[in-house]
């Protein structure tokens, strides 16, 4: 890990790990999608729409992924100052925001079918809304300030206050009475799911964290070299300058 | 042939959002990625670049770097001592 604060040798690693990435995730998510579609059959109660699960569970558990991943970087920022921290953290806003986003319009089309309405302010569905306006405060925050190490600080104070959102929607379901359904792939006493729904389940969101993580490590190879750029062009501006002087 | 039953507008609906949507995140990063590099690549064209970055082979710098076998001369001790002494 400390040998990865150097930018230069992440961006290395990088270019070594996205190829052998990019594979992994195009065969999880092939055969992901496979079972999904023509393997997994109907469920007792909800037919054929439970094939909507498999995209709308593993993309609320990178929502909140993404969060975490988030407020850690924070703390990276803040206290141990890792050059690649607020990189970290930039990046994974706009990822997370889409799987949060696709988490909610998802869980939107099964409800209509499932509970005869499109949105209900309940708890679990409240707090997934609130966590996507946090990540779109952030991309915003990163946007407004233009240097980045006083956007990197902000953002990382702002990603540490929201963090407390992430166990509020894990455990909205037992703390208030909701529409949504308590958990039932991770809790004590084991899943209550059917082995052939969870199989394809499980291979689904093996292959959106693949994802997650290859458009993470691209996006901050991105941002290196965006901030690299920016460093050559004011070394351009400030040769340009004295030439005239 | 995929049956999706009486509810299969709202199972497409709910996949193509997340095609459209990862598709667009996708396409937004790889895009960003080229463009920076690009952007870098075109810099150090021009020749400007970091510090710390190696500067590739320029014939200017062959020409003004000592050739490895132009070593200043050493003493030697003469092969014909003798001869030398002979002359003066």
């Amino acid at each position: 890990m400390i040998s990865l604060a150097n930018p230069s040798r992440f961006l290395s690693l990088v270019d070594r790990v996205v190829p052998w990435l990019s594979a992994l995730v195009a065969i999880l998510l092939g055969i992901g999608l496979y079972m999904s579609l023509f393997v997994a059959p109907p469920d007792y109660q909800q037919g054929e729409t439970v094939k909507i699960m498999f995209v709308h569970v593993p993309a609320a558990w990178l929502g909140m992924f993404g969060y975490t991943l988030i407020a850690i970087a924070a703390l990276g920022t803040l206290i141990w100052r890792h050059p690649l921290a607020d990189v970290a953290a930039k990046t994974a806003a706009p990822i997370g925001a889409t799987f949060t986003f696709i988490a909610l319009v998802t869980g939107s089309l099964w409800g209509k079918p499932m509970w005869g309405t499109y949105w209900v302010w309940d708890a679990r569905l409240t707090s997934m809304l609130i966590l996507l306006l946090l990540y779109l405060g952030l991309i915003a925050l990163w946007q407004a300030i233009d240097e980045p190490g006083r956007a990197g600080r902000a953002a990382a104070i702002l990603g540490l206050v929201g963090a407390i959102n992430i166990p509020i929607i894990k455990f909205s379901v037992d703390w208030w009475n909701t529409l949504h359904q308590p958990a039932s792939v991770f809790r004590m006493g084991g899943s209550t799911i059917d082995p052939s729904l969870l199989t394809p389940l499980f291979v689904m969101a093996a292959g959106f964290t693949a994802l997650f993580v290859l458009l993470h490590l691209i996006a901050m190879r991105a941002e290196i070299l965006r901030r690299r750029v920016h460093a050559l062009q004011q070394t351009q501006v400030e040769r340009a300058a004295l030439a005239e002087a | 042939m995929l049956d999706l039953g009486t509810h299969a507008s709202f199972i497409i609906a709910a996949y193509g959002v997340t095609f459209i949507a990862v598709g667009a995140l996708v396409f937004a990063t790889l895009a960003d990625d080229r463009n920076q590099r690009r952007k870098l690549a075109e810099l150090e064209r021009l020749g400007i670049r970091r510090r710390s970055a190696k500067a590739p082979p320029s014939p200017t710098v062959k020409t003004l770097a000592k050739p490895k076998t132009a070593k200043a001369p050493t003493k030697r001790k003469s092969a014909t001592p003798r001869a030398g002494k002979a002359r003066s």
